[in-house]
């Protein structure tokens, strides 16, 4: 599973800098803390457009999907 | 050491909109064309642009290439390459077609054209009236081009090859280039991709600065890797600045702040625009907010511990028209400066946003260099396009919406000109040089043995800082000198950074030294390149070089019309001549005048 978190860590590298600047305080402080399931969710999360996740994070836009609910929570938070 | 080879008749670096349009043009010819990239291609930061591509389709106001010619060279302050210019502008209206027909989603009028709008600096009858010219998907034009591009390419066959970073050029010894060395992230081998033609869209390298819009992806790849290999790096002194970042992390705030009534201020309180611009005050051009700015930092009136920033202020507007009219940009200011902009200033910088300069090209997209007393000779099996390249269109200053449309034009002409000369023979497979991948394997081979050495964090953060104080948007001699001394000790301790992280795969933080690596080579360049232009020109301005009447806006043709070519090897310059030329014999050259708007 460690191969499944270095492509899921990567992957955080976003095209939008607002993105890159929340991802790297999450990745500081709750990464290494993800359970499997959430480490799913965020990995689901992720293949999202950028400007749709953004909106997420942002709280201009609600959650998609009720599984994404935490990460962006989380994602809010850092 | 041997390492897998793959083969293919053309790889690009880069999957941004010059990296698809470019593999667009080779795909669809047959040719059997890879595309590396270190991200999804629609996570490319293209996906940032919101502005908008140039054509003079003149579907909302009257308009003709030649105006937007006009426009482009005078946005240059003459610095960009006329024949380029011509090219780039002739050609917009046939890309935008056909991006139209790719299924690209443009606003439309209401008989079912392209909706144009106007944007700064584009104008009708040679800078007299304003015109509509900018073709725009709402706010996310850059964001569907990709779509477009990407799924066109996909119709195409190009072969992606995703998540996997370009090392580094090889060329024989004749000078040739032969393809690229590639890292996959997810085995962590290293891989020849060997090529008749290697095109590099690597984008810009806007994360030098500590302050950037810039994603953290735009690390200069392509120009890191052209400088190792002997390539120079043309007019990397001219970078494209924006007033308001938030500090210390660079995200915009638009310039609709201070029309809705933003008020810049100093340490002291004061509305310092006053001073500066005493009509227009804070709504004052660009440049002229950015060099107030950079001033009352300079003199002692910053704001913070560090006296390093100063504050928009919109405390005194109504909190129900900030909610109304700012709501994304209250968000921004609470999310990355931690403030409420309803009870507190904004802390905000001048923020990198554009690279002008890049890898000599001219309008074919071939890479060029100085051989032989000629400036201008194509390095055979080497191409370039989008922010990575420098044509050079954009000069010494970029027009909004130019990007996009130099990533359409050069994207495709790159593509054009490899389908081009290998029908004519000039393409053939050459032998790769049996050290071929030498050069990368030991750069990896020294990460992984380094000891006692210094962290690629720190390394990059003095890098950032240097660059924002020496060489930021407006510029004095004495802080450029001392600039190139700091870079280069910067650049020095590049050579021993350390990773600690040895694991083969999805290893980011190998990536990031490498990643580095790259961006010091373009640091030096922007540093040496800068000091060494006593003019103000364009994007780059001196403080002891003012406007006076012998040299209108600071600028000296006499002796500073041409362009900057920065060699690695030596750390040394060497300059060649503007093309005031255009294309055509027809074409009227856009004659040398004063840039004012």
């Amino acid at each position: 599973m460690s191969i499944e978190r270095g492509r899921v860590r990567w992957q955080c590298r976003r095209a939008l800098l607002e993105l890159d600047l929340v991802f790297t305080r999450f990745l500081e402080r709750h990464f290494e803390h993800l359970d499997e399931k959430q480490l799913a969710d965020l990995d689901d999360l992720l293949r999202c457009e950028d400007h749709e996740l953004w909106a997420m994070v942002n709280g201009s836009q609600p959650c998609g999907q009720d599984r994404w609910k935490e990460i962006i929570a989380l994602l809010r938070q850092s | 050491m041997s390492v897998a080879k793959r083969t293919f008749d053309a790889v690009i670096v880069g999957a941004g909109g010059a990296g698809l349009r470019a593999a667009l043009q080779l795909a669809e010819s047959g040719m059997k064309t890879a595309v590396l990239t270190k991200v999804f291609p629609t996570r490319s930061h293209t996906v940032a642009a919101q502005g908008g591509v140039a054509a003079s389709l003149g579907n909302s106001t009257e308009d003709n290439w030649h105006w937007h010619m006009y426009d482009t060279v005078k946005g240059s302050d003459w610095l960009g390459d006329q024949d380029a210019i011509e090219f780039m502008c002739r050609k917009a209206n046939e890309v935008v077609v056909e991006l139209e027909h790719y299924g690209m989603p443009f606003d439309r009028t209401d008989n079912g054209k392209i909706y144009q709008r106007p944007f700064g600096g584009h104008s009708q009858h040679y800078g007299k009236t304003p015109v509509s010219r900018s073709c725009a998907a709402a706010d996310r034009t850059g964001h569907a081009m990709l779509h477009a591009l990407y799924q066109r390419n996909v119709r195409a066959n190009t072969q992606f090859f995703v998540e996997w970073m370009a090392l580094d050029l090889i060329r024989d010894a004749e000078g040739n280039v032969l393809g690229v060395t590639a890292l996959e992230m997810e085995t962590g081998e290293v891989c020849i991709f060997h090529a008749r033609a290697t095109i590099f869209a690597t984008g810009g390298a806007g994360r030098i600065y500590q302050s950037s819009t810039n994603a953290f992806i735009n690390t200069g790849d392509g120009l890191g890797m052209a400088a190792r290999a002997g390539i120079p790096l043309e007019d990397m002194e001219f970078w494209q600045f924006h007033p308001t970042g938030v500090a210390g992390a660079g995200v915009l705030i638009t310039e609709g702040v201070r029309g809705e009534g933003g008020i810049l201020r100093n340490n002291s309180g004061e509305r310092f625009m006053e001073r500066y611009a005493p009509n227009l005050k804070d709504l004052a051009s660009r440049d002229v907010v950015s060099r107030a700015m950079t001033t009352e930092i300079n003199e002692g009136r910053g704001c913070g511990p560090d006296k390093d920033y100063v504050l928009l202020d919109i405390t005194h507007l109504a909190p129900e028209t900030i909610m109304k009219r700012l709501p994304g940009i209250r968000e921004i200011a609470i999310q990355f400066a931690g403030v409420d902009p309803i009870k507190e200033p904004i802390p905000v910088v001048p923020t990198c946003h554009y690279q002008m300069g890049g890898i000599p090209t001219n309008y074919k997209g071939q890479v060029v260099v100085p051989k032989d007393g000629d400036p201008n000779v194509a390095v055979s099996g080497f191409y370039a396009a989008g922010e990575c390249a420098c044509a050079s269109v954009h000069g010494a200053n970029r027009l909004g919406t130019n990007s996009l449309l130099d990533l359409l034009v050069f994207g495709k002409s790159a593509g054009e000109t490899v389908v081009e000369d290998n029908l004519a023979g000039n393409l053939p497979l050459r032998p790769l040089p049996a050290d071929a991948a030498e050069y990368s394997l030991s750069r990896i081979a020294r990460l992984e043995s380094q000891k006692n050495g210094e962290s690629v964090f720190d390394v990059g953060l003095e890098m950032r800082r240097t660059m924002q104080k020496h060489a930021g948007v407006f510029r004095f001699d004495n802080l450029l000198k001392e600039g190139v001394e700091a870079i280069l000790k910067v650049a020095e301790r590049s050579k021993t950074t350390e990773i600690h992280d040895k694991s083969k795969v999805w290893n980011t933080a190998r990536m990031e030294a490498l990643e580095l690596d790259n961006l010091i080579e373009v640091a030096k360049a922007t540093m040496v390149s800068a000091e060494a232009r006593k003019e103000s020109r364009g994007a780059h301005v001196r403080d002891d070089a003012p406007d006076t009447p012998e040299y209108p806006n600071g600028r000296n043709d006499n002796e500073w019309l041409k362009h900057t070519l920065w060699y690695r090897e030596g750390n040394r310059l060497d300059y060649k001549p503007v093309n005031l030329q255009p294309l055509n014999e027809g074409t009227e050259q856009i004659a040398l005048a004063k840039r004012t708007y």
